[in-house]
């Protein structure tokens, strides 16, 4: 049978490369985002994966939570990236320095 | 090979190489669809750990509701590849390495016999008339219920700056004021003119 470890490497790799997404498109917002969905799968995969090998289903539930809150964000985050679009007429994280002291 | 770790393999490489893809393929338009692919293999593994509930809530909300809105938003906004891909390989080193450290920190946890086979055996299934979904409702609907109705208020704070955001009044938009159509009375639009009669005349 597939071991609980398995299933947290799986999760682990997932991190591993949303991370290395968000290193690596520093200039495109639209493809943070996605890594920042991708990193909360895997944070997800983990906690489904205890609830169902430690067989207690609050893992389950958490994720339900996450899953509303990632989605929010992501609406959020969108929404953010359009208004920016429109006055600035670019996403590059580089031309958003207008906050800086 | 019993049929469920062949499952578990070829969902998991398709997980793994299709969000490799997600973070290195040059079009942001692909890189949404392979999110599609990821996010739907994920669901598959998900079903093999009995969490149906959730794996369909995966496909629905985020196959069919987030990443739509992820393709509208970059369809509709006009991005200059190139120039995003400015440094893609300055960044590649630093990340690769970065990378590398967390998976392997990660993966010396997780190899290191707590999670193993013996340590934490795989629970038998569920009998045909477990239902996922009534489980987690009643857990939800219980003790986590507070957090249930916080996750409602979170969707509405969403919904209301997402929409406050981006909605915006075009000044050459003429619209509509019915308080302005209300308050209009007989006399300002109808004028009474008296004619004096005229007999027809015929030839």
């Amino acid at each position: 049978m597939i071991p609980l470890s398995h299933y947290l490497i799986v999760g682990a790799l997932l991190f591993a490369i949303s991370v290395v997404g968000i290193f690596l498109n520093r200039k495109n917002l639209v493809i943070i985002l996605m890594a920042i969905e991708l990193l909360l799968l895997a944070a997800n995969m983990n906690f489904v994966a205890f609830s169902h090998y430690l067989g207690n289903l609050s893992g389950q539930v958490f994720v339900f939570f996450v899953l509303t809150v990632a989605a929010a964000e992501a609406a959020i985050g969108l929404a953010i990236l359009i208004v920016l679009f429109r006055t600035r007429g670019s996403i590059n994280v580089q031309d958003l320095d207008r906050l800086k002291g | 090979m019993a049929f469920l770790q062949i499952v578990f393999y070829v969902f998991s490489t398709v997980l793994v190489v299709s969000s490799t893809l997600v973070v290195t393929v040059r079009n942001p338009v692909r890189a949404a669809l392979f999110l599609v692919l990821a996010f739907f293999s994920a669901a598959c593994l998900w079903l093999t750990l009995e969490a149906e509930f959730l794996a369909i809530t995966l496909v629905l909300v985020y196959v069919g509701a987030v990443m739509v809105l992820f393709l509208f938003v970059i369809m509709m906004l006009d991005i200059d590849i190139a120039q995003m891909r400015a440094g893609f390989a300055n960044y590649l080193p630093l990340g690769l390495i970065v990378a590398i450290i967390m998976a392997g920190e990660l993966a010396l946890v997780m190899l290191s016999g707590e999670f193993g086979d013996v340590e934490l055996p795989r629970p038998s299934g569920h009998g045909a008339d477990y239902s996922n979904t009534a489980a987690l409702g009643k857990l939800v609907y219980t003790d986590y219920v507070y957090t249930f109705e916080l996750a409602a208020v979170i969707l509405l704070v969403a919904i209301i700056a997402a929409i406050s955001l981006t909605l915006r009044r075009r000044p050459e938009t003429r619209y509509q004021a019915p308080e302005e159509q209300v308050k209009v009375r007989k006399e300002d639009r109808i004028r009474i003119v008296k004619l004096p009669p005229r007999p027809e005349r015929r030839s």
